[in-house]
């Protein structure tokens, strides 16, 4: 099931660096480029360029900085990434700080992909490959990706690049405090920001010695610890960037101030691909701050001195929108699926056995699964505040990819890529949304029509009207049983894109049946879809766990052993098993209160969840509580890595008690929180996360507790109702949430 | 039209349409950016600020409601270091993850605590209907009963 063959080996080459500050201290930096493709001499120059980058930063009062380049959207990323250098350096975590790298070539993932995972001869996750890909360079106008998503951060970045620039970092210091004191190297440790000579009782700060250390050379292979010899990395460090999000300091897009800085809100096309043919301004009242009335076609925007001021003016104007998909709707979508499943050529994705005389001969299951398309809901609206100056352009935004929102704007202004500098802010919240292009776009161009920075605030409306939706999608399964064992799956899908590459793309049934037919239809959405929180692995996961399920009622075994009778590897085993008893799997439980289980690996990490759901009489459904095992590899931050199981499970769970955005007349009918609603606190269910001890690399943690949640909820409201769900949300069998 | 009130213990007044929500003259005539916007509309909470001691949602609340009242802003709850009970807790058990939503949380939480020393579950339940997409709601309500011990002494 494994697609290790589209990963790919590379070979490097490695750029590792260091300067003394001005002002006294050391800066390393490191940055790794490929040689192979010979590709983008653009990207190979700045990389060379890149020699001075800095990833660490000490400065002489013993303070150590490190510059994270990923972009901190509520996942602890920078936290966890500070810790694994921290850990290298045998650094004092309470001197250690953390700063955003600005958005530089010299902080890409790509070149860390590229470079470490290369160095080490292992294989490069399929996901990232297209970041890799010369086509896909060119596209981006040579630029690579600080990309935050697929959760990288900790397993790229960190895992290849943060450790070996700690380990590195310490290397240097410890040489110049042999040289300075004259003492082999071999006597000498590093412990806690200080060197130590036990022989003659000299102990010398970093800090003193950043200095001297900034006049050796680092090593491009330095020795890694031992991880049993951890100290910070596998602790519940405090999140460093905690403290000013409870007193209101952190700065987010939206909170941005610019001197000079104007407001602008927008109307987009209520129908895709609309117009606006005309702006008819005769119903606007006279207000003070009032801006100007902009008309860029697929965007209309009004600006002020207030955006409450924009708001009211942008209500009064009468936009005359034109053209579009008008005949859209959620039922012609369903019934293009419907169509393009059972006529039009399929992809063969997995094909194993005689699965046609297996279906034929066995006990055989068939069912149709649908789920909606889900707009993503951050909370903080899109909003992004440019300012363009001739031949400049300033850009202010939470961005999950800032490299490649800088090359975005370049190329909509038409300007070289280095006339644009982006200064990153905090993400009130991202889940893939916050790594597309138009809200930094459309500032950019609404700018370029202004003399003065401007802040372009979406209204909930707008952004909800506007996402890039997680794709809606059809799915078709046949199952066979040959007494208690799966003899055989088949399985065909609808594939809208969902921007996720298309290497890294689930498609297997994940548990082990000797006959297989899997086969996918490309049917590109009509509307703008993306990534969505664990993107594929949402539908995916609920189509194969949600029939794992009623394969397991048919063949009448426990739907936790069934899972175990049909797999082999011991991980997902161990998952399973550990399951099975935090959950008391089993237990009596009274009548319509039932659980149900599911298990998805997404991102390197293995999580298995049951739910505890009570289901009354007129379908109403209360989660009691969730209990989740995950095997995530080494774990970095268990404190931070529960928080986002937990945040994953309230995202999942949301999602099939109430996500659905549909459409009419080609317009979204879902408007704001009442009609897209949210878990709240009176619904949210008590949860229990429980970390399977590992010393495996690590795996993702902002997305892989997603998957599960929903079939497994659905298998519960099974289990106490008898009532299949095949459709979502759960509404759609009477059901709702509580 | 100018509109006074106080601000986080300082006279203030604001010259601008009195229809103005309230949201948008803290965050944009005084520059106050811990109070956010989320919905517009008094479904999410992002906006909550206390008005009187009062909880109350500033997206949909013209200024001129809060002429000659009291306004209260998460800048204002550490107004002595971070010696309040529900910040320390919040950090205690590490509540935040995106935080856009925290400021509305946390001055809910306070209300809810002026009002009720110690509640129950479901006094949560009833009084924090705060939207938070990254789904903090169990740490939330956890920070929510060990501030409201430490406020009584422990
Ligand atoms: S912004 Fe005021 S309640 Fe949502
Ligand atoms: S912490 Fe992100 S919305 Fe609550």
């Amino acid at each position: 099931m494994a697609k290790g063959s589209t990963a790919a080996k590379w070979t490097r080459r490695t750029f590792l660096a260091s300067a003394g500050l001005i002002g006294g201290g050391l800066a390393l930096g490191l940055t790794l480029a490929p040689n192979r493709l010979k590709m983008s001499a653009d990207t190979v120059k700045d990389a060379d360029e890149a020699i001075l980058n800095t990833w660490v930063k000490v400065s002489p009062e013993n303070q150590i900085t490190v510059l994270i380049p990923h972009s901190e959207m509520g996942q602890g990323a920078g936290t966890g990434l500070a810790q694994m250098l921290a850990e290298e350096m045998e650094a004092d975590w309470n001197t250690v700080s953390i700063e955003q790298a600005p958005a530089l070539h010299e902080y890409t993932n790509s070149d860390l992909g590229r470079g470490y995972i290369v160095g080490e001869g292992a294989e490069i996750p399929a996901f990232i490959y297209p970041l890799l890909d010369f086509s896909f360079l060119q596209i981006a106008s040579g630029l690579v990706g600080q990309m935050t998503g697929g959760s990288t951060a900790i397993r790229l970045t960190g895992h290849h690049g943060m450790r070996r620039a700690g380990a590195s970092a310490k290397g240097m210091l410890l040489a110049a405090a042999a040289r300075d004191w004259d003492v082999p190297l071999s006597e000498l440790e590093a412990k806690d920001s200080y060197v130590l000579h036990a022989g003659s009782n000299r102990k010398e700060s970093f800090g003193s010695l950043a200095t001297a250390a900034a006049e050796f050379e680092p090593s491009l292979k330095p020795d890694l610890k031992d991880p049993d010899t951890y100290k910070i990395v596998g602790t519940s460090k405090a999140r460093l960037d905690l403290p000013e999000k409870v007193n209101g300091r952190a700065v987010f897009g939206m909170d941005v101030q610019v001197p000079e800085m104007i407001y602008a809100a927008i109307a987009l096309p209520p129908i895709r691909d609309a117009r606006a043919l005309s702006v008819d301004q005769s119903g606007v009242r006279k207000r003070d701050g009032l801006g100007q009335v902009l008309n860029l076609g697929d965007v209309v925007a009004v600006t002020a001195t207030s955006f409450w001021t924009a708001t009211q003016v942008l209500a009064e104007l009468n936009v005359t929108w034109d053209g579009g998909q008008q005949d859209l709707s959620s039922e012609a979508i369903r019934a293009l699926h419907e169509n393009d499943l059972a006529h039009k050529k399929r992809e063969v994705m997995d094909s194993a056995g005689n699965t046609e005389t297996s279906l034929a001969q066995g006990k055989r299951i068939d069912a149709t699964f649908a789920v909606p398309f889900l707009a993503h809901a951050t909370m903080e609206p899109m909003n992004c505040t440019a300012h363009v100056t001739h031949p400049t352009c300033e850009i202010w935004v939470g961005h999950q990819n800032p490299l490649f929102a800088k090359a975005a704007v370049a190329d909509v202004l038409g300007y070289d890529k280095d006339s644009v500098t982006i200064h990153s802010q905090y993400l009130g919240g991202g889940f893939g949304r916050r790594g597309d292009m138009d809200f930094v776009t459309i500032a950019a161009r609404i700018a370029a029509q202004l003399d003065k920075p401007v802040k372009v605030i979406w209204s909930r409306e707008a952004d909800m009207a506007n996402d890039s939706y997680r794709p809606a999608i059809l799915s078709k399964m046949a199952g066979s049983l040959d007494g208690s064992r799966i003899s055989a799956v088949s399985h065909a899908y609808i594939d809208a894109s969902s921007g996720m590459p298309d290497s890294e793309r689930p498609f297997a049934f994940p548990y082990d049946v000797p006959n297989r037919q899997i086969e996918r239809v490309k049917c590109p959405s009509p509307i703008p879809v993306g990534t969505w929180r664990a993107v594929d692995f949402t539908q995916m996961g609920f189509f194969n766990e949600t029939f794992m399920d009623e394969l397991a009622y048919e063949a009448d075994v426990d739907p936790l052993q069934f899972r175990l009778d049909h797999t082999t590897d011991p991980r997902r085993r161990a998952v399973l098993q550990r399951l099975g008893k935090e959950a008391r799997w089993g237990a009596d439980l009274e009548p319509r209160r039932s659980q149900g289980v599911a298990m998805v690996e997404s991102f390197g990490t293995i999580v298995a969840q049951v739910v505890d759901a009570s289901i009354s009489d007129d379908g109403g459904v209360r989660v009691n509580h969730v209990t989740s095992v995950v095997d995530c590899g080494r774990l970095i931050n268990p404190d931070a890595g529960e928080a986002q199981i937990k945040g994953s499970v309230i995202f999942g769970l949301t999602s099939a008690l109430f996500g659905e955005i549909t459409l009419e007349g080609g317009k979204i009918v879902q408007q704001n929180f009442p009609d897209y609603r949210m878990i709240q606190m009176e619904n949210a269910p008590s949860q229990t996360v429980y970390f399977m001890p590992s010393g495996n690399p690590p795996g993702g943690l902002g997305e892989p507790g997603v998957p599960p949640v929903t079939p497994a909820l659905t298998n519960a409201i099974f289990a106490a109702t008898g009532t299949r769900v095949r459709e979502l949300p759960i509404a759609k069998h009477g059901f709702y949430g509580v | 039209m100018s509109i006074s009130f106080t601000l986080n213990g300082d006279a203030v007044t604001a010259d601008v349409d009195p229809e103005k929500p309230l949201l948008w003259v803290i965050r944009e005539d005084f520059q106050l950016t811990g109070t956010k916007f989320g919905c517009g509309i008094a479904a999410c909470g992002a906006c909550t600020v206390h008005v009187d001691g009062i909880a109350m949602r500033t997206c949909v609340l013209p200024v001129e409601a809060v002429a000659e009242r009291n306004v209260r802003t998460i800048e204002d709850l550490d107004i002595d270091g971070t010696s309040n009970p529900l910040q320390t807790a919040w950090l205690e058990h590490q509540v935040p993850q995106c935080g856009y939503c925290q400021s509305g949380m946390i001055m809910a939480a306070e209300a809810l605590l002026q009002e009720i020393p110690n509640p129950t579950d479901e006094d949560i339940n009833a009084a924090m209907t705060n939207i938070c997409r990254c789904g903090t709601y169990d740490r939330v309500r956890n920070a929510i009963h060990t501030a409201a011990k430490a406020r009584q002494g422990g």
